[in-house]
């Protein structure tokens, strides 16, 4: 511990922007207090996919890198075969994998190191906080290498490590991913299905997995038939136990999850933000035809969830089938704008409706929260939601907007702006590495709740964070 | 699904229940009988944890810890520890002769204990609306697994094991030293008999042990903690509690440190009596933060990490340590709603309905368009599994906050945790020790106004303000 003793307490500001206390100087702020930020790692973390082909390493990779990122963790992934791809143009067959085939192996090596190389830059040069290396890494050798260019560059390493026997999986992986796969436009279904099948084979003798004893200093999670059962090795940080906790909480069984808003509110027609209103008669219609919509899907065991707000509870209602009552699926606190119309608080709070079209995404209403916060109010219900199968989620404007953003895979900067219509439902059905997105709009008439981002953004000058 | 058709067409009211400000659709009088519940459901059936490993591995500090964390996250919870029933049907522990395989006697007298306890988890269940017993005990032999299985499945509950296994001979001496001298068995003997005598019961059972087999148990749901949680195998999660209770396991560990809490300084509206708001220390505050910056230097901690919540009596506070330390939404004082910066005066004048429901339920009570400490615990949860992640850290939060921090550290129930004392300008340093937690409190003697309020003897709606006025502390 440093042994600073300060006579004069640092005067305190308030950073106009994200509402933070911090200290300063002259009336400026001194230094980047730390916020609370989701990952304390001090150091970059490389994750390391393991496996043969076919066993979900790059849907993993994926998820966890759009999940990380959601939650605030600066992340990427880095997948070898696009960088094969984009060295071999073409692909010809499985026999660029054959073990005996020294010129492929030869590229194989260029394309990894190419792809360490990026990763050393985006977590030293370009803000990265983790980099997901998704490619076989299925020798101990190639494995090995990887550890000491971390320790080199001073980054930790978790591999996950994903094994699976079971022939079926691995075929509607096959028919999921493999088949749209660049590497396979112009062949047929059993062609594809074949060639792969022999690309699985080049790597399964030389296939080393992670050894209870051998690797048992090594930082790392096997998971075991997609899911049922995990090995969990080594966890260092509060990162590496977030992302195990997420590993163990998702599956690939299908369903689809329904986010809708409530019905149009006596608020939402008096132009005013937030508050606790009921439904208008247009709201209650939507209800009505919400219901009638969700018994129309025929979807078998399905949750409903909603927030403690009256509107939404409303709506639930209609549905006459039971729901929960999450409280941090409430809607966005507007602090002292509760209730106001834009126009008040263009009127009352000029400089705070500046800010908020500045940085919409970290602006916090004055005693109320910024959609940052919101994202990490949420993160248990997405959990929970990755849990869960057939789930409808009715909700406010701001919260759906970062719910969206989740499946999506939409940044920071967009999201505050996703077009999230009042009695419209959009159904999010996982396929292959994403989400189909189909919306679904109950033709009842309601008030547009959306403002664009506005072209000028503030006669102010810029306000640094 | 099943679709439970609403025969009316008309959709119903609704209310906002007074205490929990939950709107609930308008039944009469049955509020009892509404559809949507408040709190996330965990668990549909109700869950037995059970132990495995032999003696020393820690399973009755999992058992402990484990049933602490899961009721103070609201889900009700008790343990069952099958020695203690023992302890009650032999009342004398002569020496580990009596866990030999071949006493017979003491045999049937070691499965009338589980069975008297799988009894009384029953009973939790059926009659005391339990969700989860943590069965403890070594249940080392597959044959003992195979009986609490049946019982469950008879019964409709849901088993998850948890194994304990470690052979380091130091951390099982530690163990030892830590809980098994100062246990009821060994109350009369000298440590070294006692240290041979346990080492011998361990033997009794290691013959018979059977691991949970990862072939032969595959349908089981378990997770097997390797080496004090070097490394850990899950096996097959059922739902949202293993999950929460997998994802808690893997984040506790057992390194010595210690966990102080303290409040702000003394804040400007504290000394006005009101409650809530966003204001900065008085002068007697800042003496308390310059008190505390000397206060955690004499304690010579080592990489200590300092946490505050985002408001700025809390960070002021946190600056005259001259650390860096880290700012958590998360622990910003309960949030009063309409009351923010009231006097109790006011809110008793005001909203003497509202002051009235607060004293009836605290814990549950909700602020009108603000939080109650059960929306606080909620909250929290994320800073309690940070803590147990971390070794020596200081939190520098608020009333509310840090009564409910420490109900969690000190096992108080909810009806405990809002009149906990938390005054201003002391310091509770927390040491996680045997199966609790020491506290020490450190008055560091800088006078500050004393912010607790007692429950008064009247908390009818209808009571003269005097009587409900009548536990508020002096203020300006």
């Amino acid at each position: 511990m440093e042994d600073k003793t300060p006579s004069i307490p640092r005067e305190l500001t308030q950073n106009p922007l994200k509402k933070i206390w911090m200290p300063c100087k002259n009336g400026l702020p001194e230094k980047h207090i730390s916020q609370r930020k989701v990952c304390m790692t001090n150091c970059p973390t490389l994750i390391v996919t393991v496996g043969l082909p076919a066993r979900g390493k790059t849907y993993i990779s994926k998820k966890l890198t759009r999940y990380l990122n959601w939650i605030g963790v600066p992340t990427r992934e880095f997948n070898v075969g696009q960088y094969r791809r984009e060295c071999m143009k073409i692909y010809k067959s499985f026999e660029f994998f054959r073990p005996d085939n020294e010129e492929g192996l030869k590229i194989r090596r260029q394309c990894a190191s190419a792809a360490l190389n990026d990763v050393r830059q985006y977590l030293t040069e370009q803000g990265g906080q983790v980099a997901v290396f998704d490619a076989t890494n299925t020798t101990r050798e190639r494995r090995e290498t990887i550890i000491q260019f971390a320790e080199q560059n001073g980054f930790k390493v978790f591999f996950v490590e994903s094994v699976c026997e079971d022939p079926d999986v691995i075929q509607e992986n096959i028919v999921q991913v493999k088949l749209g796969s660049p590497d396979y436009t112009n062949c047929n279904t059993e062609e594809a299905v074949e060639d792969f099948m022999k690309r699985i084979k080049c790597y399964e003798n030389s296939y080393e997995t992670l050894d209870e004893v051998l690797d048992r200093d090594l930082s790392y999670i096997k998971i075991m038939d997609v899911g049922q059962r995990y090995l969990v090795n080594r966890v260092l940080d509060h990162i590496q136990s977030r992302i195990v906790y997420y590993l163990m909480n998702i599956h690939i069984t299908p369903r689809s999850i329904y986010l809708c808003r409530h019905g149009e509110s006596e608020l939402n027609v008096k132009g005013r933000i937030g508050g606790d209103s009921g439904l208008t008669p247009r709201g209650k219609e939507f209800g009505k035809k919400l219901s009638q919509f969700i018994k129309s899907q025929g979807i078998s065991d399905l949750k409903v969830w909603t927030s403690q707000m009256k509107r939404t509870i409303q709506t639930a209602e209609a549905l006459s089938v039971p729901y929960e009552q999450w409280k941090v699926l409430n809607e966005i606190d507007a602090g002292v704008c509760e209730e106001m119309m834009y126009e008040e608080i263009q009127d009352n709070y000029p400089l705070e409706f500046a800010l908020r079209d500045q940085d919409k995404y970290r602006y916090r209403y004055p005693k109320g929260e910024s959609y940052e916060d919101l994202v990490q109010r949420l993160e248990p219900v997405i959990m929970e939601l990755e849990r869960q199968e057939n789930v409808l989620v009715i909700c406010h404007q701001a919260v759906m907007r970062c719910l969206l953003a989740y499946f999506l895979d939409k940044t920071a900067e967009e999201l505050p702006y996703l077009k999230c219509p009042l009695h419209t439902v959009l159904k999010l059905t996982p396929v292959a590495y994403g989400c189909k997105v189909e919306s679904i709009c109950l033709n009842v008439d309601a008030v547009n709740t959306h403002r664009e981002r506005p072209e000028v953004v503030s006669r102010s000058p810029k306000i640094p964070d | 699904m099943a679709l439970t058709i609403n025969t009316s067409t008309e959709q119903k009211k609704l209310t906002q229940t007074p205490l929990l400000k939950i709107w609930v659709p308008w039944m009469g009088c049955n509020l009892n009988r509404r559809r949507g519940s408040s709190v996330p459901q965990f668990c549909n059936s109700p869950t037995m944890i059970v132990m495995v490993g032999l003696p020393a591995r820690g399973k009755t500090y999992i058992s402990k810890k484990l049933t602490r964390y899961l009721n103070w996250i609201g889900v009700p919870t008790k343990m069952f520890n099958v020695g203690q029933y023992r302890r009650e049907a032999v009342k004398i522990y002569k020496n580990f002769e009596f866990f030999k395989t071949d006493n017979e006697e003491a045999m049937r007298i070691r499965k009338a204990c589980a069975s008297a306890a799988l009894k009384d988890v029953s009973a939790y269940f059926s009659k005391e609306q339990g969700q989860v017993a943590v069965f403890d005990a070594t249940n080392t032999t597959r044959e003992r697994r195979a009986v609490i299985n049946s019982f469950a499945k008879e019964k409709g509950y849901k088993v998850f094991f948890v194994e304990s296994i470690c052979d380091d001979p130091e951390i099982i001496a530690e163990n030892i030293k830590q809980v098994k001298f100062g246990s009821p068995d060994y109350v009369d003997r000298d440590i070294d008999d006692a240290m041979e005598d346990f080492v011998q019961r361990i033997e009794c059972y290691k013959a018979n042990y059977k691991s949970i087999d990862d072939e032969k148990d595959r349908k089981l749901s378990y997770i097997k903690i390797f080496d004090v949680g070097s490394r850990y195998l899950v096996n097959r999660v059922q739902d949202h509690i293993q999950s929460r209770i997998v994802y808690y396991l893997m984040n506790i560990h057992v390194t010595p440190r210690s966990i102080y809490l303290s409040r702000h300084g003394e804040s400007e509206l504290n000394l006005l009596g009101r409650i809530g708001g966003d204001s900065g220390l008085s002068p007697r505050g800042q003496k308390y933060a310059n008190a505390l910056a000397t206060f955690i230097k004499g304690q010579k901690i080592s990489d200590l990490k300092v946490w505050t919540s985002h408001m700025k009596r809390t960070i002021q506070t946190a600056e005259a340590l001259g650390v860096p330390y880290e700012q958590w939404k998360a622990l910003n004082e309960i949030d009063a709603g309409v009351c923010e910066e009231l006097t109790y005066e006011e809110i008793q004048e005001n909203l003497p309905e509202e002051f009235a429901l607060r004293d009836q339920d605290k814990y549950r009570y909700r602020y009108p368009k603000g939080e109650s400490y059960e929306d606080l615990v909620h909250r929290l949860e994320p800073v309690i599994m940070e803590l147990e992640r971390q070794e020596n850290v200081l939190v520098v939060c608020h009333q509310a906050v840090m009564r409910c921090l420490l109900a969690y550290f000190l096992d108080k129930p909810a009806d405990e945790l809002p009149y906990l004392r938390c005054p201003l300008h002391t310091v509770l340093k927390l040491t996680p020790i045997a199966y609790g937690c020491k506290v020490e409190p450190f008055f560091l003697n800088i006078e500050a106004v004393n912010t607790h309020r007692e429950r008064p003897g009247n908390v009818d709606v209808n009571r003269n303000p005097d009587e409900a006025l009548q536990t508020v502390p002096d203020h300006i």
